[in-house]
């Protein structure tokens, strides 16, 4: 593993009786980079993100965070991952301090910080407002921005965003998504964004990988694979033009 | 070992419970049938001076006399089973379908702290519920009976809690079970529910069934005892298969030291009434557990065994969601 690697994948593989969820997936994510994951609905990209949490067993091959086995040190791994699912959900009888607060205490954050890191991270996702309105009342935007607290809330390495914006109104996804840039940029905390939305990737992304049933087919920057498709730079090409190229080549 | 997230799932869950509805509607219902049932017993009681005079054990009379319907022991015995099934049958699912599941085991907590947390949170809970019940029946009694506790019965009926506690137990560990294997809320509750009338309703007439099947014992074979005995014996141990039949044998000889057997059915020459009826002491606390050792430790194994169970499947399901 390299020194600046922070996630590294080799041959992980994932089956489910028959079917190949993940098929040898070799992946190399290197410390503070924005990686755009993109594919299909059922590529693999969610099932690959649980092996790298621990949360699911490979059936072969081998993955690394911050030089750790998932499998063997999934604990220290959530440690410094935090990991926002498409659909997170939320106790809807609690508050946005109260939510906060139970994910603290999971996170065995010590009691006397979490007062002072509830009011810093409400007022980093500007839900300050709404801090003692129960979640069940909360829009999906703002179910959103109270999730990246929570992830956030641990002071993780790595950020695992799975659909961010799914359902979002633009202006709204547009906010999260430059929230989730700024945090690259002023915490280097490395980001692996699962997303549909090929503009938003575009936006943010060091590089990208492209999965399809379960392989990655292509990978490296925009302007790399834009070179290799139509021989010219991204400025030329639109990511979703890239990857649909490669979709259909497929 | 770290127990940090134990106890914070458990807190959680605890907070839960004491401030759901439906805990405190079923605290109600239970404190309201208890607090009925020991004042009709106390009625009972009251009206009945003479006979207690002579009773070695007045007070727990209280939980063990029927008044108008059933004993307090009658009643856990029969609906205790449905706190346990209220208290667990979403308790995995309704944090799948909400989505908080995922969230919930990709925080740096082991696994096994989400399900030991609910089950202990639960434990806790029917503990807590089971105690302030038998508390407020006993002030009760004493203000109406006016008999003060003994020793022995205090010690009675610090055990009549304690195996309650494993029997409501089981039949969380059973509802957590099925809120796991179910992805429905109402299917876990619907399974839950159904076993617990199996267990509890059809396993008695099923023993019948059997009993009479293998020896029957109908009026033209009465004059044969061992029939008898032997359609009797196939019929206890065919029963002994449902916990509340393990429950009630146990906590009716505990409550009532005058039971010496968690049989049913004794057959007597009139030589051994004789002599029966001229040894009528109770039995101490020592020999009556000696009595109930083998369903209570039934009962124990039963309850661990269910949450081994729930505790094994929920560790290796994959939750994606």
């Amino acid at each position: 593993m390299d020194a600046d690697t922070i996630i590294e994948t080799v041959n992980l593989t994932k089956k489910y009786k028959q079917y190949e969820a993940v098929s040898n997936l070799n992946l190399k994510v290197k410390e503070g980079e924005i990686f755009g994951f993109l594919g299909p609905n059922g590529a693999g990209k969610s099932t690959t993100l649980l092996m790298l949490l621990g949360l699911s067993q490979p059936s072969g091959g081998s993955a690394k965070i911050c030089g750790l086995d998932p499998l063997r040190k999934a604990k220290e791994v959530k440690r410094v991952v935090g990991y926002l699912p498409e659909n997170v959900g939320f106790y809807s009888d609690l508050d946005a301090v109260q939510s906060l607060e139970y994910v603290a205490s999971l996170n065995g954050i010590q009691k006397n910080k979490i007062a002072e890191k509830t009011d810093e991270l409400l007022e980093l996702v500007g839900i300050t407002q709404d801090a003692h309105k129960k979640i069940g009342a909360f829009s999906r935007g703002m179910k959103q921005r109270l999730g990246i607290a929570e992830v956030l809330i641990k002071e993780p390495s790595i950020l695992f965003l799975d659909e961010l914006t799914l359902g979002l109104d633009p202006e709204g996804a547009l906010r999260l998504i430059d929230l989730i840039h700024s945090l690259n940029l002023d915490r280097k905390i490395t980001v692996l964004l699962c997303s549909h939305n090929l503009h938003q990737v575009q936006r943010i992304s060091n590089r990208v990988g492209i999965m399809l049933n379960g392989k990655m087919i292509a990978e490296g920057s925009i302007d790399s694979l834009a070179k290799e498709k139509f021989g010219v730079g991204e400025t030329e090409y639109s990511l979703e033009e890239i990857y649909m190229k490669y979709f259909q080549e497929v | 070992m770290n127990m940090s997230g134990l106890f914070v799932v458990f807190k959680k869950e605890l907070c839960d419970h004491f401030s759901s509805y439906r805990f405190v509607i079923l605290f109600a219902l239970i404190a309201m049938v208890s607090f009925i049932t020991s004042y009709m017993a106390g009625l009972h009681m009251k009206g009945n001076l003479e006979a207690l005079a002579k009773t070695r054990f007045p007070f727990l009379m209280l939980f063990s006399s029927p008044g108008a319907l059933f004993s307090m022991i009658q009643f856990v015995a029969f609906f205790g089973p449905l706190i346990g099934l209220i208290l667990g049958f979403d308790s995995i699912n309704r944090e799948r379908a909400q989505g908080t599941l995922i969230k919930l085991v990709s925080q740096p907590i082991y696994r096994d702290a989400v399900i030991n947390g609910k089950f202990l949170a639960g434990v806790a809970t029917i503990s807590v519920l089971l105690v302030s019940v038998v508390l407020v029946i006993s002030g009760f009694g004493l203000a109406l009976v006016g008999v003060v506790p003994g020793v022995e019965e205090i010690w009675r009926l610090l055990i009549y809690v304690l195996i309650s506690i494993f029997y409501i137990s089981f039949w969380l560990g059973i509802s957590i079970l099925f809120s796991i294997f179910f992805k429905g809320i109402a299917t876990s509750a619907l399974a839950s529910v159904a076993l617990w009338i199996f267990l509890s309703f059809f396993v008695s007439l099923g023993a019948e069934v059997a009993a009479n099947a293998v020896a029957p014992a109908d009026s033209k074979n009465q004059t044969k005892p061992e029939l008898i005995v032997k359609n009797m014996r196939i019929k206890e141990t065919v029963s002994l298969s449902s916990p509340m039949v393990l429950y009630s044998k146990a906590t009716e000889t505990i409550i009532n030291p005058m039971r010496k057997t968690t049989g049913s059915f004794i057959m007597m020459g009139p030589m051994e009434e004789l002599l029966s009826s001229r040894f009528q002491n109770p039995l101490t606390l020592g020999q009556s557990m000696i009595v109930v050792f083998p369903h209570i430790t039934t009962l124990i194994a039963i309850t661990l065994i269910c949450f081994a169970i729930s505790y094994l499947v929920f560790i290796k399901q994959e939750i994606r969601t």
